[in-house]
């Protein structure tokens, strides 16, 4: 059998702002169409590594592949959904054309949408429940509506790999629901997915692997590798509580990083 | 009635200044919805600020002001592109520092000259009035390329503008838009010199646009209603200022001022 490339390579790369280094020496491959749960702390550099992989954070060594090649060479094939209060929600445009600026990427630089183009949009919308949304003022959405108009026109991007900064923080259970249902969609088509998340529960049972990350890869592998009670401790510090029975408990209290959401509750993981 | 609006337009000099008014007018306000937008309007004061030494230049050697503007406005475009990419200053203290300094510099030239309080007031506020045919058609010309230049890259300019995250990940050269918008921009502000000066552009690129923005939820529609807003403007304003005998500028930018205000109470009672 012929060695099949991984969707994507991160080979020893160090990020930061500036003088500073937010991450540093990150390796790991993820193979086709898994789905993949970055964990960590606030200020682990979560954020940070999303930003670097879509190319938005020049990095300060190494290398990321995708396909085998350099991060760049490849034009449309991973999406980015940011966290919600990165773009102004009183801009002046509706639901599609919000998901319409997906296919961007795809048209020519002086073609307007073709029919094509709106039907993607079109099911992209339906896919996330929100159709009847479609010629709304994005200013009269909710916070979860939102999150899905994100989701859509990343969808609409028809990517190989997605990113999803923090796509189940402060979202309704609707929401929620229709990420992951979206999720087993995406695994369907075999396109990777990579989404950091503070629920833990989440990442053991709804993902093929677990990035745990402190300014550096403290643990990557399976969850059953990687949900160890050291791993753990290593990366969230006094922030893990364990419990007589086994069961261990995170509790965020430490500053949010600025790039981070502030609302983390505690969270619990039980072993299975 | 009739005879009271016609009667201006038996003046040739009326006749081109409000051709010339309308046309500003209208780029003004399609561009103003970037500047509203992106929260550019301290910028766009800077650059018509900016420009004054291009023209005092031209004014001391006689030549055309427009080109003069233009010279000067391509400079300060490039200029605060190069400045605003982030460096150890804030934005809006560089911009404030570069635009103080070239309004200084140009009062500092125009000083020099006899006419000085008159030709200072024209470049400062407008002198509709006196735009000549070969400045009619230079304002067409640019207006029509800057229009045009909107039309085509109006996927690129949204995207740029609502999410530039969006924009990295699409591979969309993000830099290069920015400093083609500024230059359009820098070229809208020259272009409005002539009719409502230095000091009162901004308040063309701003209100209407402004205002639009309370009226509308998608973006052609707000440029749409925008200019439209821009071109009454510039015409209602030109007949205040032929009846009621004051600056034109003033008079154009008091009738934009007062269609948002209109809008604004209007948006208020509604919700």
């Amino acid at each position: 059998m012929t060695h099949t490339p991984h969707r994507l390579e991160v080979i020893n790369i160090s990020i930061g702002y500036g003088d500073k280094i937010v991450l540093r020496d990150v390796s790991f491959q993820i193979p086709h169409g898994t789905r993949v749960a970055v964990v960590g702390p606030n200020g682990a550099g979560k954020s940070t590594l999303f930003k670097a992989l879509v190319g938005l954070l020049p990095l300060k060594s190494g290398r990321i592949l995708i396909h085998g090649l350099d991060l760049g060479l490849h034009k449309d094939c991973v999406a980015y959904v940011p966290q919600r209060e990165e773009v102004d929600w009183k801009f002046p445009v509706t639901v599609s054309d919000v998901v319409m600026m997906g296919r961007f990427g795809k048209l020519g630089w002086l073609k307007r949408p073709s029919r094509a183009d709106q039907s993607i949009v079109a099911e992209s919308l339906a896919q996330l429940g929100i159709a009847d949304l479609e010629k709304k003022s994005i200013s009269v959405l909710s916070g979860g509506q939102q999150q899905r108009v994100f989701l859509a026109r990343a969808i609409a991007q028809e990517p190989h790999i997605l990113l999803m900064d923090e796509p189940f923080t402060g979202v309704d259970i609707t929401t929620q629901e229709v990420t992951l249902n979206l999720l087993d969609t995406l695994r369907d088509r075999s396109v990777t997915a990579i989404i950091s998340t503070h629920d833990l529960n989440l990442a053991a049972n709804r993902f093929d692997f677990i990035l745990l990350l402190n300014k550096r890869v403290i643990a990557f592998g399976p969850p059953n590798e990687v949900m160890r009670q050291e791993n753990l401790a290593e990366a969230f510090g006094n922030s893990l509580l364990v419990m007589e029975n086994g069961a261990m408990l995170v509790d965020e209290c430490c500053p949010p990083d600025e790039d981070l959401p502030h609302d983390h509750p505690a969270k619990e993981i039980q072993h299975d | 009635m009739i005879n009271w609006l016609l009667e201006p337009l038996t003046y040739g000099f009326m006749q081109r200044g409000l051709a010339a008014s309308v046309m500003v007018g209208i780029l003004c306000a399609v561009m103003g919805t970037y500047v509203v937008l992106r929260g550019m309007a301290f910028l766009g004061d800077a650059m018509a600020h900016a420009i004054l030494p291009g023209i005092a230049i031209a004014y001391i050697l006689d030549g055309s002001l427009l080109v003069g503007a233009i010279a000067a406005a391509v400079a300060v475009a490039v200029g605060i592109g190069f400045i605003s990419r982030g460096g150890n200053l804030k934005e809006d203290t560089a911009i404030g520092i570069l635009f103080a300094a070239a309004l200084s510099l140009g009062v500092a030239l125009i000083s020099t000259m006899q006419t000085y309080a008159v030709d200072l007031s024209h470049i400062l506020f407008g002198n509709v009035l006196g735009v000549s045919t070969s400045d009619l058609w230079l304002t067409a010309i640019l207006g029509a390329g800057i229009l045009l230049t909107v039309g085509l890259l109006y996927k690129q300019f949204l995207v740029i503008s609502f999410d530039p995250v969006l924009a990295a990940t699409l591979r969309l050269p993000a830099e290069l838009l920015r400093y083609v918008m500024l230059l359009l921009l820098a070229l809208t502000v020259v272009v409005s010199l002539q009719t409502v000066g230095v000091g009162l552009s901004s308040a063309m690129l701003v209100t209407p646009a402004a205002t639009a923005y309370l009226l509308t939820r998608r973006l052609w529609p707000m440029m749409l209603v925008s200019a439209v807003i821009g071109a009454l403007s510039s015409v209602i304003g030109l007949y205040l200022s032929f009846y009621l005998n004051i600056v034109s500028g003033a008079a154009i930018v008091l009738t934009a001022t007062t269609f948002f205000l209109i809008a604004f109470i209007w948006n208020r009672l509604k919700s």
